[in-house]
């Protein structure tokens, strides 16, 4: 059937959600092309026929027009749905993306990450009249200053701003300046305790 | 083609484009030349006249409009009369997962079609999602974690949507009445990422 081939990226997206990242289907996409090119030829032809005359072709015309432009509906929406997911991973991941997401992304969507990266960055220096602000910080109100947290994994040394350096050992509890270890409880390093 | 720019809630939507790939029952009024492929059982070059096959949605939309009328289209088996009787008997114990994950947005995209059974499609469709309702809400605001997949087996997607949604309200209150919700969590991506990365060292 016409347009399968495209849906088959759809499908993909669609089972893999929750911050999965399927690997850039470059080998269905160029099919897929492939076939619109087909189609559009096919629709040239006709639509010189259907010129010089000869209506009887005409609705076959409309049905690959309606085929191309699903296609395109389809790889559009690949690509757009894509590059949100990119975008949402800035959030949750840091401006530092884990080596096999990173694996998955084709050549243009890392670019168009790093990009997003630098312009998240200007525009948060440019806040609060100069002095900037971490829009990615406090994403729940915050109650105290410190926190208590725990390890669940070895991390290493970790610098708070008043220049101790605390040892982040797996299972260890530390006090910490909620400030700054919010990114690695959202990183998955530290566990806030209660 | 302005005339079926429908598309909910936008272009890029992968619901939507999932909905309309549902198949339609539909007739050929005119012969379509060089396109037998479609009708791969005829092993005809064109598609003839009068040909009965099934098309996807978003192609009967394209090919049966007011403007043109190269197939016409009838409703597929489970919006017919009989299903709607079903539905009018009690329809909060369908399965409508199986009779089509996206029941209601094909509904929708059903409506040019319909013709004549255009106003009774759409208040099966209304009709349906309200009797279903009250139980979608009810059974989400009193499940708790573990017993979620029983209670959405016979959802179709947009309850689904709904029945999560009714889930999150339910635990974020929850959360709210003792004291937690100010608690930081771990980001669900990272979370899952480190789930799969585990997994996949396990194995």
């Amino acid at each position: 059937m016409l347009a399968d081939k495209a849906l088959e990226l759809i499908r993909e997206l669609d089972r893999t959600k929750d911050g999965q990242m399927p690997a850039f289907n470059e080998d269905t996409i160029r099919i897929v092309l492939e076939e619109m090119n087909t189609l559009f030829e096919q629709n040239q032809r006709d639509v010189n026929a259907t010129v010089a005359g000869d209506v009887r072709y005409f609705s076959g015309v409309h049905l690959r027009h309606a085929a191309l432009e699903r296609n395109r509906r389809c790889l559009l929406a690949y690509l757009y749905n894509r590059l949100e997911r990119v975008r949402d991973m800035r959030w949750e991941f840091g401006s530092i993306l884990p080596a096999d997401i990173r694996a998955n992304m084709c050549e243009p969507e890392i670019i168009w990450f790093n990009k997003y990266n630098k312009n998240l960055a200007s525009y948060m220096r440019s806040l609060g009249e100069g002095t900037g602000l971490d829009l990615t910080q406090d994403i729940k109100p915050p109650k105290n200053l410190y926190i208590e947290v725990r390890c669940l994994q070895d991390y290493g040394e970790f610098e708070i701003e008043e220049g101790d350096t605390v040892v982040l050992q797996k299972n260890t509890t530390h006090y910490l300046p909620m400030a700054q270890c919010q990114h690695l409880i959202r990183q998955g390093i530290l566990e806030h305790v209660e | 083609m302005a005339c079926n720019a429908s598309y909910y809630p936008n272009y890029f939507s992968l619901s939507d484009i999932l909905a309309t790939q549902d198949r339609v029952p539909c007739k050929f009024e005119l012969s379509v030349y060089n396109l037998g492929y479609l009708d791969p059982s005829s092993g005809n070059k064109d598609v003839v006249a009068g040909t009965k096959l099934e098309l996807p949605c978003w192609l009967a939309r394209a090919l049966c409009s007011s403007r043109r009328h190269i197939v016409s289209a009838q409703l597929p088996n489970t919006f017919k009369e009989r299903y709607r009787e079903i539905m009018k008997a009690d329809a909060s114990v369908v399965d409508l997962h199986k009779l089509g994950p996206h029941y209601y947005e094909l509904g929708q995209h059903l409506l040019p079609l319909a013709g004549p059974e255009a106003a009774a499609l759409a208040s099966l469709l209304t009709q349906t999602l309200r009797e279903r309702l009250r139980g979608i809400m009810d059974s989400a605001q009193n499940s708790l974690r573990d017993d979620v997949n029983a209670q959405i087996a016979k959802l179709d997607e947009l309850e689904r949507t709904l029945f999560h949604a009714g889930q999150k309200a339910l635990q974020d209150h929850q959360l709210w009445l003792s004291r937690r919700a100010h608690i930081l969590t771990t980001s669900t991506m990272v979370d899952q990422h480190n789930k799969r990365k585990f997994s996949a060292i396990d194995s």
